[in-house]
């Protein structure tokens, strides 16, 4: 079974006039299999928002430079006509982003923006398309959705907007859904909804799921095969059990020994990643994570460590942490 | 090498950490942007030529020559000639003269009026924003009134109001138009700024009210006012020159200013076009000139910093 | 929605009061007295005692207020100085030349500076743009009246292409219906006359048009560039929808909201750019009579003026903001 996303080696950097070019994606690679659950996991500016960006093909014609190779279904994204790439975006692949209020058109009725993805797609006419948009809108949990095909995105709360969106997302049952922070924004009870919400459907309608989020519970409650982003590289890959259970990079392991647990003895110090994002080194020529990290050797300031897969794990680290410790 | 790169990026993140304000911000990029910097050489052209004028015209404003006066008909206005490089003007007066000194009157009108309009609109805008309550109602009841006029018809019942015109009755009656936008601007700054943290910790920490708007508030308009002021002189010397074609402007026949000399040499389009085409082109330039400065200075003041 | 059409009605009242004492006032301080400016050069020591009488110059404040209102309330508002004829017939007959003039000069600012906009913004920064925003900044520059005579001595003296001035030729007999000349012609089937009419419009509305023009292009161009950035024009992309759905339907619709608010104040300053240009074009209308107005002192004649300016500039404004609840729906609700 061939992946149905191929990313290989994708650098996205932005240029301006007069300055150096900010590389904001630098050389990640990963797959995701129809149905399967990825998740792509990092700080805010690791990258993860632009990745998915560039896989739609949703960056900016200018000022952007984008190579390497993203192949969906066989097809080569990258090197795809615009027109062409229409037509896949909204039927085959899909994207939710992560705020709902601000991603809808705030003059347009929600059904319409429903029922122009089903007329444009799948050429339902007026009335065909309103009943399967009230239907979708049902099926999203959206009470009352006859009603609420005339309502305006700023008539519904936070969490029926997001409902909303997913619905367009899934309404022409694509095979790659990108969910790039859908609950970021959301109250935190209605977050754990969301993404049972999300979960579910991807199940029903068999779409592949990449879920982006800097959420660490997010992650383990959904995604099956788990990409640790860092400075726009990935630095770890596992399934999902093996990331958490025995975080092998140093990085991951800061991450998951940060999270306060309720059975941590009291009056003791959260545990945290010293340093900050700012601290990077290029990967050019050194190891992105060397200056915060509590493992790192001479060799990580001078060498770029290549990724080296063994056991199903993808390692990108010279001094990884040792297997058997917790 | 990779410790030195860690380095420089560290020293200049240590450096933005210094605070470098957002003045100091905005003119760095200022002096990289080409718009700003045509904007700002052509108003320091205009004010060198302006302060210098009396030392750079060759000869007064209502001198007349024999000269050229003799060759004055009906149809015929003597051109460039020997010691007067831009020939006469309808009265037999050295034109070239006659610009340069123009400017110096063009810039005061300009100035002046702002000037007038930017500190009365400060005041009560600052009155409104500050107090609130029935003082800001009442105040802004009044502006919007003032603003609903359309500002020539405002400054031309404003100049309707004085028995003869004169140049004074001009910049007043541009400055009337003035007034409203920048009270309205103050407004809107102290009314955005009464809610925000340092306002409220200054008053909490016991700060008088007075002092809390003074120094806390209005050093924060500053910016806006500036770029307004910068419009605002550019469409002062547009509406001066209007007031001065429609007949409202300065009686005397003596003084040279731009708008007044173009609105003059309208009756003399067919004989001797210069006479309106030079003032008329000054205006453009100068106006412009404002323009761009005032709207560099709004995008580089705007912390958003995109566009 | 009518409550809300009801509420900003309302809101209007106190600007319109206020309007009306600022005037008032301003009658009164008028040089030399308001009887001495009402009469002009007719003034003499019986008339003046006369008129102080008759308007109740000698009562008290308020009264000769509710008076003054109570006058505009019946339009009257008093007899011109130079002809004689009361002010508002005056008014009345040249309203429709003005409004002719300022309906053109709109059209031709919208029509133009819409697209113009939109194409800037959507070619940021590329040669259309970078001209264009020069442009912009060159339009509003440049002074009215002096334009309007560059272009009469261009266009008209040097080329011929139209006429120099007025409304019609003269000799020719358009029948008047209106008082839209280009709308009588069609109305009366004379075809001649109309587009007579419409040859005498081009340059004084091209004149007046350039500053709307460059103000909406720049707000156009400001506000589609603000829409292109938003998170909502992403997401109609991420749904692959056909360019023109996402132009027509979420780009513009958004867009030109700013816009319709901004159209709406260009009438103010059309109102005050016909003054100027009816001067160069000798075009007959308000403008010929406000200038002749401020000119000759005609004190009765620019107050009725200047308060159906502002009036008007009111009205427009109120139904922008009318219309703007119409357009979009989060004013409303």
């Amino acid at each position: 079974m061939s992946a149905l996303l191929e990313v290989r080696d994708l650098r996205v950097a932005f240029t301006r006039r007069g300055e150096p070019d900010t590389v904001a994606v630098d050389g990640v690679s990963f797959e995701v299999d129809p149905g399967q659950v990825v998740g792509l996991v990092g700080e805010s500016g690791c990258g993860k928002s632009v990745t998915s960006l560039a896989i739609m093909r949703l960056l900016p014609a200018r000022g952007v430079r984008l190579t390497g190779s993203v192949t969906f279904d066989g097809t080569d994204l990258l090197t795809l006509p615009e027109a062409r790439m229409r037509e896949l975006r909204g039927r085959e692949m899909s994207m939710v982003f992560q705020d709902p209020l601000s991603s809808l058109n705030p003059v347009v009725p929600v059904g319409l923006q429903v029922t122009e993805v089903l007329r444009r797609h799948r050429g339902m006419g007026k009335e065909p398309a309103r009943r399967e948009a009230a239907d979708l809108l049902d099926r999203v949990g959206i009470p009352d959705p006859r009603r609420r095909l005339d309502s305006y995105p700023h008539q519904l709360s936070g969490g029926m907007r997001q409902r909303a969106l997913i619905a367009i997302a899934l309404a022409c049952r694509p095979r790659l859904l990108i969910a790039d922070e859908p609950t970021t924004a959301l109250d935190v009870t209605i977050q754990a909804q969301i993404l049972d919400l999300l979960g579910q459907l991807v199940r029903e309608t068999g779409t592949a799921l990449v879920m982006i989020t800097h959420d660490l519970g997010v992650v383990a409650g959904m995604c099956e095969t788990v990409n640790v982003l860092y400075a726009g590289r990935i630095v770890e890959r596992a399934r999902r059990h093996r990331l958490f259970g025995t975080p092998r990079h140093p990085y991951t392991h800061g991450l998951l020994r940060s999270i306060p647990r309720l059975d941590a003895p009291a009056g003791e110090d959260l545990a945290a990643i010293g340093g900050s994002v700012n601290d990077n080194l290029p990967w050019t020529h050194a190891c992105a994570f060397a200056p915060r990290c509590p493992r790192s050797l001479e060799r990580c300031v001078e060498v770029t460590p290549d990724p080296e897969t063994a056991g199903g794990r993808l390692l990108r680290c010279h001094n990884p942490v040792p297997a058997s410790v917790e | 090498m990779a410790t030195t790169w860690l380095e420089r990026r560290r020293s200049r993140i240590d450096g933005l950490a210094q605070g470098r304000s957002l003045g100091a911000e905005a003119l760095r990029r200022l002096r990289r942007n080409p718009v700003a910097i045509t904007g700002a050489v052509i108003i320091g052209a205009f004010v060198i030529v302006a302060v210098l004028a009396p030392l750079l015209a060759p000869h007064g404003a209502a001198e007349a020559f024999p000269e050229l006066q003799e060759n004055l008909r009906p149809g015929r206005i003597p051109g460039p000639q020997e010691g007067f490089p831009l020939g006469s003007d309808q009265l037999g007066r050295d034109f070239l003269s006659r610009m340069i000194l123009a400017a110096r009157q063009t810039l005061l009108v300009g100035v002046l009026a702002t000037l007038i309009g930017l500190v009365i609109g400060l005041v009560i805008g600052t009155l409104a924003g500050a107090f609130g309550g029935w003082v800001d109602t009442l105040l802004m009841r009044v502006t919007d009134v003032l603003l609903a006029i359309p500002s020539l018809l405002l400054a031309i019942s404003v100049a309707a109001l004085a028995a003869s015109p004169s140049q004074t009755t001009v910049i007043i009656a541009v400055s009337a138009v003035a007034v409203p936008i920048f009270a309205r601007l103050l407004r809107g700054s102290m009314l955005a700024q009464r809610e925000s943290d340092h306002v409220v910790a200054a008053t909490a920490l016991g700060v008088k009210r007075r002092a809390v708007v003074l120094r806390h508030m209005l050093p924060n308009a500053v910016g806006p006012v500036i770029v307004q002021a910068t419009l605002t002189l550019a469409t002062a010397i547009l509406d001066a020159a209007a007031l001065s074609f429609l007949g409202l402007g300065d009686a005397d026949p003596g003084r040279a200013e731009w708008g007044l000399m173009l609105a003059q040499a309208q009756a003399y389009l067919d004989v001797r076009p210069a006479l309106a085409l030079y003032p008329a082109i000054a205006i453009i330039v100068v106006a412009l000139g404002f323009t761009l400065l005032g709207e560099s200075l709004r995008e580089a003041l705007d912390p958003k910093g995109r566009r | 929605m009518l409550r809300f059409v009801v509420r900003r009605l309302l809101q209007v009242v106190p600007t319109l009061l206020l309007l009306s004492i600022l005037v008032f006032a301003w009658l009164r301080n008028l040089p030399g007295g308001p009887a001495v400016a009402l009469l002009g050069d007719r003034a003499t020591p019986e008339r003046v005692a006369q008129l102080n009488a008759l308007y109740g110059l000698d009562d008290p404040l308020p009264v000769q207020y509710g008076k003054f209102l109570g006058r505009a309330a019946s339009g009257d508002f008093g007899t011109s100085s130079i002809t004689g004829e009361p002010v508002l017939a005056e008014i009345a007959r040249a309203l429709p030349a003005t409004l002719e003039l300022s309906i053109a000069a709109l059209a031709i600012a919208v029509a133009l500076g819409i697209p113009l906009g939109y194409l800037a913004a959507v070619n940021r920064g590329r040669s259309l743009d970078v001209s264009t925003v020069i442009g912009t900044l060159v339009g509003v520059a440049v002074p009215v009246f002096f334009l309007g005579y560059v272009l009469k001595a261009v266009f008209a003296v040097e080329l011929g292409w139209f006429p120099p001035s007025g409304r019609q030729t003269v000799g020719l007999d358009a029948t008047n219906v209106t008082g839209f000349a280009v709308l009588d012609g069609v109305l009366t089937r004379e075809w001649d006359a109309s587009l007579d009419a419409l040859s005498h419009l081009v340059l004084p509305a091209v004149a007046l048009a350039t500053i709307p023009l460059a103000v909406i292009v720049r707000i156009t161009r400001a506000s589609v560039l603000d829409v292109l950035d938003s998170d909502f024009v992403r997401t109609a992309n991420s749904k692959g929808l056909t360019p023109a759905t996402v132009r027509g339907r979420h780009v513009l619709r958004n867009a030109l909201l700013p816009v319709s608010t901004v159209i709406g104040l260009q009438v103010g300053l059309l109102l005050a750019g016909a003054v100027l240009t009816e001067r160069v074009f000798v075009w007959g209308g308000l403008g010929t009579l406000l200038a002749d107005a401020i000119t000759l002192r005609d004190y009765p004649r620019l107050q009725a003026i200047l308060l159906l300016g502002a009036l008007i500039y009111i009205v427009v404004n109120l139904l922008v903001d009318i219309s703007y609840a119409v357009i979009d729906p989060r004013v409303r609700l």
